[in-house]
């Protein structure tokens, strides 16, 4: 599905991405884990399509499709979700209205005719439940004085609603407590398909014992250091970043 | 913002004006220019009583005194006043037994402008007003209100039936002399709105008039006059396009209300006139007096409006608060992009006891546009225990235009409260960003941020217009994005 190939991304002439190497195929759920700064987000960014960023080198496929030279719509009407660590604030535009504008986009883009009002309002009501929001919530502007655990709830809400075929979780659990992640979590779960795949952004083990991942990848420096399985992930955490930097 | 973003901004704010077609009709105008005759050639076409021929008079010659104001932050070139036509009517076609046919034509115009003049099609229930160029070509609903005893016509037919109600209260809230582009009004006005709503009838329907200046070269100088007698209510709504010109056109027009004790008149306006092309050439200068004075005790008058077009926008509907707990209220969203230039507000002058005023400005400036708040609160000595909130806001979009705040209070008495809050902030990359990565694009991401942002102000339009207000906020904005 995904086919990242000696990737190299600047920000302000500074290297952030050294030649990242990834390949997720549809079904599977991988973790990147590692520490502060080493391009997490980065690579989330870049496969989103900020434009902040310089792609000096490297190509990305998506479903076999040059992603790099489509805009941050096309990419998303295609089937990416991202995620994001901090939710921006959209004073006056409620959930609700927000999210029918995208539902809408997204269907024009794939030429059908936009959702009749009754069924969006069902689907809404529907995947609130997936997350446990509060039916109030979507009447709120969009992450407009939501707690952390509200917005990240709201992350993964826009997520069911817009049924992307690879989501990218960047740090999803940072600021949850264990009840909001338990919640996110299960909502990831239950999403979960033979036809999609997703990328979870993670400093901590915690929330790979919720979403068990295929693949565990630790980057660091720029790089995909070492790939493994979920055990990967408990063996970093009890062996630290440190284990990783002195083995380099 | 980024340069790319910018880029975006532009184009998204640059879209082509929809309304700028021009019907060919054939019209009957006077010669250009201003003079004691030209006036007497209106007042003799329109059949005037002699009072009304004096009030023009007085009002002209009280203007050849008179300057330009210059005050206000806009800028253009002289307006030559000798240039103007100040007469512009459509032809009327043959009559048949005393039956006024409205031309085809326009009946097709104001279709095209999705005005139906037809009454039997408006089940949903408003009343309507044409004014075309100087003229009012067809009212609708006049004889269902009427059982009412409420009077909606045109403001010629009014003269010409109600001779004692208009001479009653016309000029009395904005006097012949109050400035410059009133006394012009009050010299050379040809047409527009009247209406009256009497003791303790509450209008059953929206009241709207539909203002359309069609013909090159005439200026356009309407008259509404709206009296809310004891204990009545009425929502009255106004509109109004033009087509695309090269040269700029001047329309400057009276809006007065009066509402006597426990009368409520809320006045809603979506100014949509052309605004100019993008390089700021041709448009509309639009100089405008609006007022209402809450006459009695108890009464309420509010404004709404949503200005979009114009290549300048002078305008301050104010409130006279003179009745003892009346309610003054404004709440406007001004859009500017390209060029335009807006200098918009209002003035809240308290005068009975325990009044109150709120007043919410939401400015939205994108291209090289300038846009202005201007706004006067004032308590006086006898205004006690009087209250005034009031909130100013402007988002920006991009980096070549401006916002600017000017709040004047003044209060004489201790007991009265002023507040003021104001905020400027722009559309972020971050929201732009966001709302991409969901899959909307950048130009309905502008459009739905700055219906967000003037929400408040969108809410307090009657329903049918509030859906018009919407996208054409969304199409002022398109291409401008920056």
């Amino acid at each position: 599905m995904l086919n990242i190939k000696n990737l190299k991304v600047s920000i302000n002439n500074k290297e952030i991405l050294k030649g990242v190497n990834l390949d997720i195929n549809a079904g599977e759920v991988h973790a990147i884990m590692g520490p502060n700064g080493t391009g997490k987000s980065t690579l989330a960014s870049v496969i989103a399509g900020r434009n902040v960023f310089e792609v000096t080198s490297g190509e990305v496929l998506y479903k076999g499709k040059d992603l790099l030279h489509l805009s941050p719509e096309e990419r998303a009407c295609e089937g990416i979700f991202l995620g994001f660590q901090y939710p921006v604030e959209i004073p006056g535009v409620s959930i609700t209205n927000f999210m029918r504008t995208a539902v809408n986009e997204q269907r024009k883009y794939r030429g059908l005719d936009p959702l009749p009002a009754s069924e969006f309002l069902a689907m809404m009501e529907d995947r609130k439940k997936l997350v446990e929001i509060q039916s109030k919530l979507t009447n709120r502007s969009v992450n407009e004085g939501f707690s952390g655990g509200e917005k990240k709830k709201n992350e993964i809400f826009q997520m069911a609603m817009l049924e992307p075929t690879l989501a990218i979780l960047d740090e999803t659990d940072s600021g949850l407590d264990i009840d909001a992640l338990r919640i996110v979590a299960n909502g990831v779960n239950k999403l979960r398909r033979k036809d999609n795949a997703f990328i979870v952004i993670t400093h901590y083990q915690r929330l790979l014992e919720y979403i068990v991942p295929d693949v565990v990848h630790v980057l660091y420096d720029g790089k995909i250091v070492k790939t493994g399985g979920k055990e990967l992930a408990l063996e970093l955490e009890e062996k630290g970043y440190e284990w990783i930097k002195n083995g380099l | 913002m980024t340069k790319e973003s910018n880029n975006i901004l532009e184009k998204v704010t640059q879209n082509e004006y929809k309304w700028g077609f021009y019907t060919d009709i054939q019209m009957e105008t006077a010669p250009r220019g201003l003079s004691e005759d030209i006036i007497r050639f209106i007042s003799a076409k329109k059949n005037e009583p002699e009072w009304l021929l004096e009030f023009r008079l007085q009002a002209y010659k009280h203007w050849l005194t008179l300057t330009e104001p210059t005050w206000a932050h806009i800028h253009h070139p002289p307006i030559d006043y000798q240039s103007i036509i100040y007469y512009a009517a459509p032809k009327k076609k043959e009559q048949n037994a005393g039956f006024e046919e409205v031309d085809p034509e326009l009946v097709a115009t104001f279709n095209k402008l999705g005005i139906s003049l037809e009454e039997q099609k408006r089940l949903t229930g408003m009343a309507v007003d044409a004014v075309i160029d100087s003229v009012s070509v067809k009212t609708t609903f006049s004889d269902t209100l009427a059982k009412l005893g409420i009077v909606f016509c045109s403001f010629s037919e009014a003269v010409q039936k109600h001779p004692d109600l208009v001479k009653q209260h016309l000029g009395t809230v904005v006097p012949t002399n109050d400035n410059f582009f009133a006394a012009l009004n009050s010299a050379v006005f040809t047409d527009g709105s009247f209406c009256y709503i009497p003791k303790g009838v509450r209008c059953p329907v929206e009241l709207s008039t539909y203002f359309r200046i069609n013909a090159a070269n005439t200026g356009q100088f309407e008259r509404t006059l709206i009296v809310a007698d004891e204990g009545a209510y009425v929502s009255y709504m106004e509109g109004c396009t033009a087509p695309m010109r090269d040269e700029n056109q001047l329309h400057a027009a009276i809006v007065e209300i009066i509402t006597m004790k426990d009368a409520e008149v809320k006045y809603s306006t979506v100014q949509n006139w052309y605004p100019g092309n993008k390089k700021g050439e041709g448009g509309i200068y639009n100089f405008v007096t609006k007022r209402g004075i809450c006459k009695g005790n108890n009464s309420k008058i509010s404004w709404t409006q949503v200005e979009t077009g114009s290549a300048i926008t002078w305008k301050y509907p104010s409130v006279v608060l003179m009745g003892d707990n009346s309610i003054g209220e404004f709440y406007s969203v001004a859009v500017t992009n390209n060029y335009q230039q807006a200098d918009t507000g209002t003035k809240m002058i308290h005068l009975g006891k325990n009044t109150k005023s709120t007043i919410i400005s939401k400015g939205i400036s994108a291209g090289h546009s300038n846009n202005s708040y201007r706004g006067l609160v004032k308590m006086t000595k006898r205004a006690e225990n009087s209250r005034n909130f009031s909130q100013c806001d402007s988002l920006l979009l991009g980096s070549k235009c401006g916002a600017h705040t000017y709040p004047y209070i003044k209060t004489e008495n201790k007991s009265s409260v002023v507040e003021h809050e104001a905020t400027t902030s722009k559309i972020s990359d971050d929201q732009l960003f966001y709302c991409n990565q969901r899959g909307i694009s950048t130009e309905s991401a502008i459009g739905l941020i700055v219906n967000g942002y003037a929400k408040e102000v969108l809410n307090k339009l009657p329903m049918e217009f509030a859906v018009e207000a919407q996208k054409l906020l969304s199409i002022s904005l398109e291409g401008s994005v920056g």
